[in-house]
């Protein structure tokens, strides 16, 4: 297999499965079957699924040694968000139930 | 706070006359009010004469090509550190007034009013975190990273230059706001709901917004351009754990500007939308939370703390190194330590707001969290120490201010830990004691470790060393000044004392606020004797020559090259074969000899010089100009005006130039020929006029 | 079989006569690293959009107003754009006739200009409920998040037809190569950060 064809499928692939996690996520919300909790963790799980393919299929981030810098700091990145987002949803929903 | 008619709306936005100081002197001549209108004045003067003195020398020309739109690092970070330096005597006489007037206005209004004291801190503060430190580090990694990496330039010598210009454009707006208008009274992290439209209506805090928004923005980019190159830039053989100190500090220093930057912006960006649009994000009313505000501010402003201490740790891992004539102690430890010290760094904002009002559980975590970062910070301290155990300890001005550092930065590092315990905090939270606590972390921290790095790579920069003897008057001056200025505060913040008090109410605070004034009038002493130095030194830069490059017996690859170095830093890149190969090659028998010619040159490409930058960095301050005064037309025309200059420099070709190799030849040949007639000296006699830049060699 | 090495994010030209791998390595790392940082900015307005979606004090609720069939057209226009930006790039990699590449590059913005009208609508929608951003903590942390990704896409659009230019202008030199990647991850990067908001935003606020 040519590159050429090796690489129109890693995009081919990523639209697909990007494709099926969209309809899915939207499926769940659209006819609920079960409790909100659920059905938003599910969607998250579905969404965060979908952005990992994308890294994975259109930005070609793999876990190749040769691309190590740039999954580095995606990974860094993630790290930072993570603590940040985390950080600032704990204090404020403290400090809201403490207020109200 | 004044009221202004507006003029002309329709073209001058808010502006009226009683936005100039000068006017406002006029109808109401208060002390308050002619130091205002003198501030405005010395800045207008200032600007006139140097305009005037480049005109009658015919230097508009030189200035322009051969600085202003420069692409070489080195220049660009010699601007940097002028624009700190400029900034740092704004800053200073602005904390001499400060304290003049608290000295003064003990059960006494004093003679500056309560509006103007408001604007001084804030602008104190303003100017000394983002327009004289950030300028000063990122200069200072400017100047020596791509030395000390082998490498020819930055990643992105471009937006170098823009982020250079963005943050000289941020500077400039804090100067406008000197003759133009007024300033925030909403201090340097400009709290909302204070700093909304509906308490503070004038132009100040737009001021504060948007000269913040672009200094940061620059900041961002400066540390994308700092880390890529740092990535991909290295010579070659130069391994990560090969690199010199000070490269990791910067390292770690532009991680935490890249993405500690951010959340700065998005801050002040969403409190613009507040104040323009009339958004709610941290007003009081219809669902704004201004705790959103404070918590997103401080996910900005701890690691800003490590972006400003990092390169100083850095710096003093030269110095340290350089000048016990020893290899650094504990290197490994010194990096774990570094990067220990940039992640824990984003884990410890709430410390800032321990009175928010979360609950104690959160307050422990963090506190837990505040103290661990100690422990990195120790290591660092401890290695230092064992590098000048048993080593030849010179000590040189660098050196004395790295001495000073490490005690006065302990002492500091103690009161952060009482800083860190909630319940202590809340005792001590908004007094003077944290003024003190953070200018006993900064001032070593960060103003004595890029003095001691304008001293150690001056006479690399400009080919002649600094003054010997007024920089150990400057240096005395700076830690006298610093202990009786900030220690009495420690006392007074125990006692109470609220920081940012225009008017003291207890007579008993009278001894320790007339010994900090005098602390303040040392500090601008040791400021002044830092000018007359450069002065002196200039004026006998004929006996002071280091042509040679080496005038420390220094460690690393910037050394190896003449002083000032030619434009393409290195003739020929180095090839790296250990941690100190400059150092090695000089000192070991049987290694290649460093001042051996190459065996042969290549063609060198560096970037032309390019005027879009500096139109996008002054294009971008007068779009904020704009938004600031409501002259929207104005802000229209400038932003697209940075458009235009992005979109015509992307179309444009033939932007590098190519220096032949025969003329680095040439130029390199001539240099060695003088290296090798330049006697070798031993480091007992490196401040005396005999330290030509070559050291002898001790076998 | 074996992949060829990858030196940095995005579709990996190789060597191609106007572009060394090594310049493409410095010049891409260094923008990947602006994206990270950037997609901090987008972290930090879904943290604000998180601690203020109950602040609807009285007003729209965000059941009230996210419809959730434009939210999913618009998702669909995004990663169908994002995988037509994919092919042009491999029409550049692989010097496919000048009109596929204009074609696929064609397809994407116009993808990317149907996502922003439909986007806009939305607003005007809401703007109609009386849904501005002034009314509220919520709506204005919602027109903030939503506003700067549009605004992201819009300065990408705006990007894609300068590049087009350069492409007329100078051929597919190394430095138009270099910004096409560039372009390529910006474009990529905004279809993940609307994953999020499809998710957090729409989806979640739908969630009976």
């Amino acid at each position: 297999m040519s590159d050429r064809t090796r690489e129109l499928r890693t995009y081919a692939v990523g639209y697909a499965l990007s494709l099926v996690l969209t309809a899915a996520a939207f499926a769940m919300v659209r006819w609920p079957s079960f409790g909100a909790r659920a059905i938003f963790g599910t969607v998250l799980a579905l969404g965060l699924v979908q952005m990992a393919v994308q890294f994975r299929c259109f930005l070609h981030i793999s876990l190749k040694r040769s691309s190590r810098h740039d999954l580095q700091l995606i990974l860094f990145s993630t790290l930072i968000i993570a603590l940040m987002v985390s950080g600032t949803l704990v204090i404020l929903f403290n400090l809201r139930d403490r207020m109200m | 706070m004044t009221v202004s008619a507006p003029l002309w709306p329709a073209v001058l936005g808010r502006f009226g006359w009683q936005d100039l100081p000068f006017v406002r002197a006029w109808e109401n001549p208060t002390i308050s009010e002619l130091i205002g209108a003198f501030a405005g004045a010395l800045v207008v003067v200032g600007a006139v004469v140097v305009a005037a003195l480049l005109t009658r020398y015919g230097k508009w020309r030189y200035l322009w090509t051969e600085w202003l739109t420069s692409l070489d690092h080195k220049k660009i970070g010699i601007m940097y550190i002028v624009v700190a330096f400029v900034m740092l005597s704004r800053a200073l006489v602005e904390a001499v007034l400060m304290r003049m007037q608290q000295a003064v206005a003990i059960e006494h209004p004093g003679f500056l009013s309560p509006d103007h004291f408001g604007q001084l801190f804030s602008t104190h503060g303003s100017i000394m975190i983002f327009f004289m430190a950030m300028p000063f580090l990122t200069g200072m990694i400017n100047y020596v990273l791509p030395f000390q990496l082998g490498a020819r330039d930055m990643a992105f010598p471009w937006a170098n230059s823009i982020a250079l210009w963005l943050t000289i454009g941020a500077a400039g707006l804090m100067m406008a706001s000197l003759v133009v208008g007024e300033f925030s009274t909403g201090g340097w992290s400009g709290y909302p709901p204070y700093t909304e439209r509906a308490f503070s209506p004038g132009v100040g805090v737009d001021y504060w917004i948007w000269a913040v928004t672009l200094g940061s923005i620059g900041s961002t980019m400066a540390g994308i351009n700092i880390a890529c190159t740092v990535y991909k830039l290295r010579a070659p053989g130069m391994r990560f754990m090969r690199m010199q100190m000070f490269s990791w500090t910067s390292l770690c220093t532009s991680i935490l500007m890249i993405f500690a930057m951010p959340p700065l912006t998005v801050a002040t960006l969403l409190l613009a939308l507040d104040r323009y649009l009339g958004f709610h994000f941290f007003t009081n009313d219809l669902g704004g939370n201004m705790m959103n505000y404070a918590n997103m501010f401080w996910l900005f402003g701890h690691p800003e703390v490590y972006i400003l201490i990092l390169p100083a740790f850095g710096v003093y891992s030269e110095v340290v190194s350089t000048f016990s004539t020893k290899d650094l102690y504990g290197y490994t430890s010194l990096v774990i330590a570094t990067m220990a010290i940039a992640v824990l760094s984003f884990t410890v904002w709430v410390h800032h707001f321990f009175t928010m009002g979360q609950s104690a559980n959160v307050n422990a975590a963090f506190g837990i969290a505040t103290m661990t970062i100690g422990v990195p910070t120790g290591v660092k301290i401890y290695d230092w120490i064992w590098t000048m155990f048993r080593g030849e300890v010179r000590f040189t001005v660098p050196m004395l201010y790295a001495l000073a550092f490490m005690m006065t930065f302990v002492l500091g590092g103690f009161t952060g830990i009482i800083l860190a315990m909630p319940p202590l905090d809340y005792l001590v939270h908004n007094t003077l004691f944290l003024v003190a606590h953070f200018h006993n972390m900064l001032i070593p921290g960060l103003l004595y470790g890029m003095l001691a790095g304008y001293h150690y790579w001056f006479p690399k920069a400009f080919g002649f060393r600094l003054d010997e003897r007024w920089g150990r008057i400057a240096f005395g001056c700076w830690v006298v000044g610093f202990y009786l200025a900030f220690f009495p505060l420690y006392v007074l913040g125990a006692s109470g004392m609220a920081r940012r008090t225009q008017a003291i109410f207890e007579p008993s605070f009278r001894p320790w606020l007339y010994v900090a004034c005098v602390g303040a009038f040392v500090l601008l002493a040791a400021l002044t004797s830092l000018g007359i130095q450069l002065w002196v030194s200039i004026r006998d830069r004929a006996s002071t020559r280091v042509e040679a490059g080496d005038p420390w017996d220094g460690r690393g690859l910037e050394w190896s090259v003449s002083a000032p170095p030619p434009e393409y830093n290195f003739a020929v890149l180095p090839l790296i074969d250990g941690r100190n190969p400059f150092y090695d090659h000089k000192h070991d028998e049987g290694q290649p000899d460093p001042y051996a010619s190459p065996s042969s040159y290549e063609d060198i490409v560096v970037p032309r010089g390019s005027a879009t930058s500096v139109v996008i960095g002054l294009a971008a301050a007068v779009a904020a100009f704009g938004l600031i005064w409501e002259i929207w037309g104005l802000a229209i025309v400038a932003l697209q005006i940075v458009v235009a200059a992005v979109v015509l420099r992307s179309f444009g070709r033939d932007q590098h130039r190519t220096i032949p190799a025969a003329e680095v030849a040439r130029e390199h040949e001539k240099w060695l020929a003088r290296v090798r007639a330049t006697p070798a000296i031993p480091r007992q006699l490196e401040t005396a006029a005999v330290n030509r830049g070559l050291a002898e060699i001790v076998a | 079989m074996s992949e060829p090495e990858l030196a940095h994010a995005g579709l990996n030209l190789g060597d191609t006569g106007e572009l060394t791998k090594d310049q493409a390595e410095n010049a891409i790392f260094g923008f990947w690293i602006f994206l990270m940082s950037d997609a901090v900015i987008f972290a930090l307005l879904f943290a604000t959009y998180g601690t203020m979606i109950a602040s609807t004090v009285g007003g729209p609720t965000p059941a009230s107003e996210f419809k959730l069939l434009p939210a999913f057209v618009e998702t669909l226009l995004l990663l169908t754009s994002s995988a037509t930006f994919g092919r042009a790039t491999i029409a550049m990699k692989y010097d496919e006739p000048r009109r596929v590449l204009f074609g696929w590059l064609g397809a994407t913005l116009g993808l990317g200009l149907v996502f922003l009208a439909l986007e806009a609508n939305d607003f005007a929608t809401m703007f109609a409920h009386g849904a501005y951003p002034m009314r509220s903590g919520f709506l204005s942390s919602f027109f903030a998040l939503v506003g700067l990704h549009g605004l992201h896409v819009a300065v990408a659009c705006f990007w894609l037809v300068v590049m087009v230019g350069q492409i007329c202008a100078y051929g597919l030199d190394a430095r138009v190569r270099i910004n096409l990647l560039r372009l390529g991850l910006f474009w990529h990067l905004l279809d993940i950060v609307w994953i999020a908001i499809f998710s957090v935003v729409y989806l979640q606020g739908n969630i009976g």
